[in-house]
């Protein structure tokens, strides 16, 4: 057994602190809010220049001035308000957003993300994700544990180009939590029905566990 | 008097061959596209343009991509358009990837007098690659350099005759600060509306920073439409 995207969604959910204000990414992390309890009072940034994102309009009450980071249509909140570019990036460098929830490609045991290109195969761009990982207070990342072919995708070394170094604090994969570590990546919590030998068999970066604390 | 008839009009003697256009907008929100659109017809070659993307294929700067006017982006994102995609791959089309944040700050900075700042974005990736690196209170820091553009093309939703502008919701995005860095700075908008009629505390571009108007053309168009289904009452 292991998380589904609906459940590392609600398990990313846990993460979220009542009143701060957070950036989410594109991918599962967008159904984050979803799972969120409706008095928590998290207000959402999107980095295009808008606090506090709505859910997506009602059908024919979409506007094209209203967009989220994703380019979907949105709706405001009574707490919205909207920003240029560099106001925006401001908050994020300054440290004011607490958190973002982000994908990623590979993350490494020292927190390094690799999320935006692919050489040679994906040429989109970073976005807005180096400034993310450098600026907001804490990086969680979720992330299937590994690829399609079943390659581990949480490693010693990243091995596509990086998005930040040292930046991720904590990761929600299918099989379990994680926290960054100066020695490797500790198990904080497993899916039901897994165990630590097969997050270790699936993992190429080193792991430790909290009861014994011992390098596996 | 800042308002002109036409876009062919507000651009005319600004325009020439190698010259680096910075463009407001998001994706397809907030771009000034009646500019662009003029920019197709005008013919200019050899175009460096910053801007956070670079349209969809036809559509926005897109239309610059199939008629081969740009030589380089300076963009954050461009995974909306198979033809950038194919130039750059092809070697046609260069583009300095620029983290958005970053090239945000950088057009800010363009139009503030700043000639460049220390970031921690982008320290240990790629993008600092051949940039100074300096260390402030324990921390590596990245200088990156300020935009100045030839030219600035901007989207607002409301205009007086003195250039005080007004934005519409997210469509404000990037065209404060584009517009800030362009040494002549063009905006289309939705209404031009007499002197008077715009608040002056609500403001927010002031007409400092714009030197030609003109009425937008251009229809406004949805990149991913998302809905939600109304639920229906007993």
């Amino acid at each position: 057994m292991s998380w589904t995207r609906q459940q590392m969604a609600a398990r990313a959910a846990r993460e979220l602190q009542p009143g701060s204000y957070v950036n989410l990414g594109i991918g599962i992390p967008t159904l984050v809010p979803n799972f969120m309890p409706a008095d928590f009072n998290v207000t959402f940034q999107s980095e295009n220049g808008m606090l506090g994102i709505g859910p997506f309009p009602f059908e024919g009450e979409e506007d094209a001035d209203l967009i989220n980071a994703g380019k979907q249509t949105v709706s405001e909140l009574p707490h919205s308000c909207y920003f240029d570019s560099a106001t925006s990036f401001a908050m994020i460098r300054g440290g004011k957003i607490a958190m973002a929830i982000l994908g990623a490609m590979e993350v490494s045991e020292t927190g390094d993300l690799a999320n935006w290109t692919v050489p040679g195969k994906l040429v989109k761009g970073m976005g807005g994700a180096m400034d993310l990982v450098a600026g907001v207070g804490r990086v969680v990342v979720v992330m299937e544990h590994c690829s399609k072919d079943g390659s581990p995708k949480l490693l010693k070394r990243c091995r596509l180009p990086l998005t930040g170094q040292s930046v991720v604090d904590r990761i929600i994969t299918d099989l379990g939590v994680f926290d960054v570590t100066g020695e490797g990546l500790l198990i904080v919590e497993c899916a039901p029905g897994v165990d630590a030998q097969q997050i270790l068999e699936r993992t190429d970066a080193a792991v430790l566990q909290a009861t014994s604390a011992a390098v596996l | 008097m800042k308002v002109f008839a036409t876009a062919q009009e507000a651009l005319s003697g600004l325009l020439a061959d190698g010259m680096l256009i910075a463009a407001g907008g998001f994706g397809l929100c907030g771009i000034p596209e009646t500019l662009i659109d003029c920019l197709v017809e005008s013919g200019i070659r050899n175009l460096t343009i910053a801007s956070n993307n670079c349209g969809v294929d036809d559509v926005g700067l897109g239309r610059l991509l199939t008629t081969r006017q740009i030589r380089k982006m300076i963009s954050s994102y461009v995974g909306e358009n198979a033809e950038f995609m194919r130039q750059y791959l092809s070697g046609e089309i260069e583009i300095e990837f620029t983290p958005q944040g970053t090239l945000a700050e950088r057009m800010r900075a363009g139009g503030a007098g700043i000639a460049g700042f220390y970031t921690r974005t982008g320290v240990g990736t790629e993008v600092a690659v051949g940039k100074e690196h300096k260390d402030f209170d324990g921390r590596t820091h990245i200088l990156e350099r300020a935009i100045v553009a030839d030219l600035a093309i901007v989207k607002a939703w409301k205009v007086d005759p003195s250039g005080n502008a007004v934005f519409r919701k997210t469509a404000r995005n990037f065209n404060p600060p584009a517009a800030m860095c362009g040494k002549v700075c063009v905006l289309e908008a939705e209404e031009i509306v007499p002197l008077g009629a715009l608040d002056p505390d609500e403001v927010h571009l002031p007409g400092v920073y714009v030197h030609r108007i003109v009425q937008s053309r251009a229809e406004k168009r949805i990149e991913q439409r998302t809905v939600r289904v109304r639920e229906v009452g007993p």
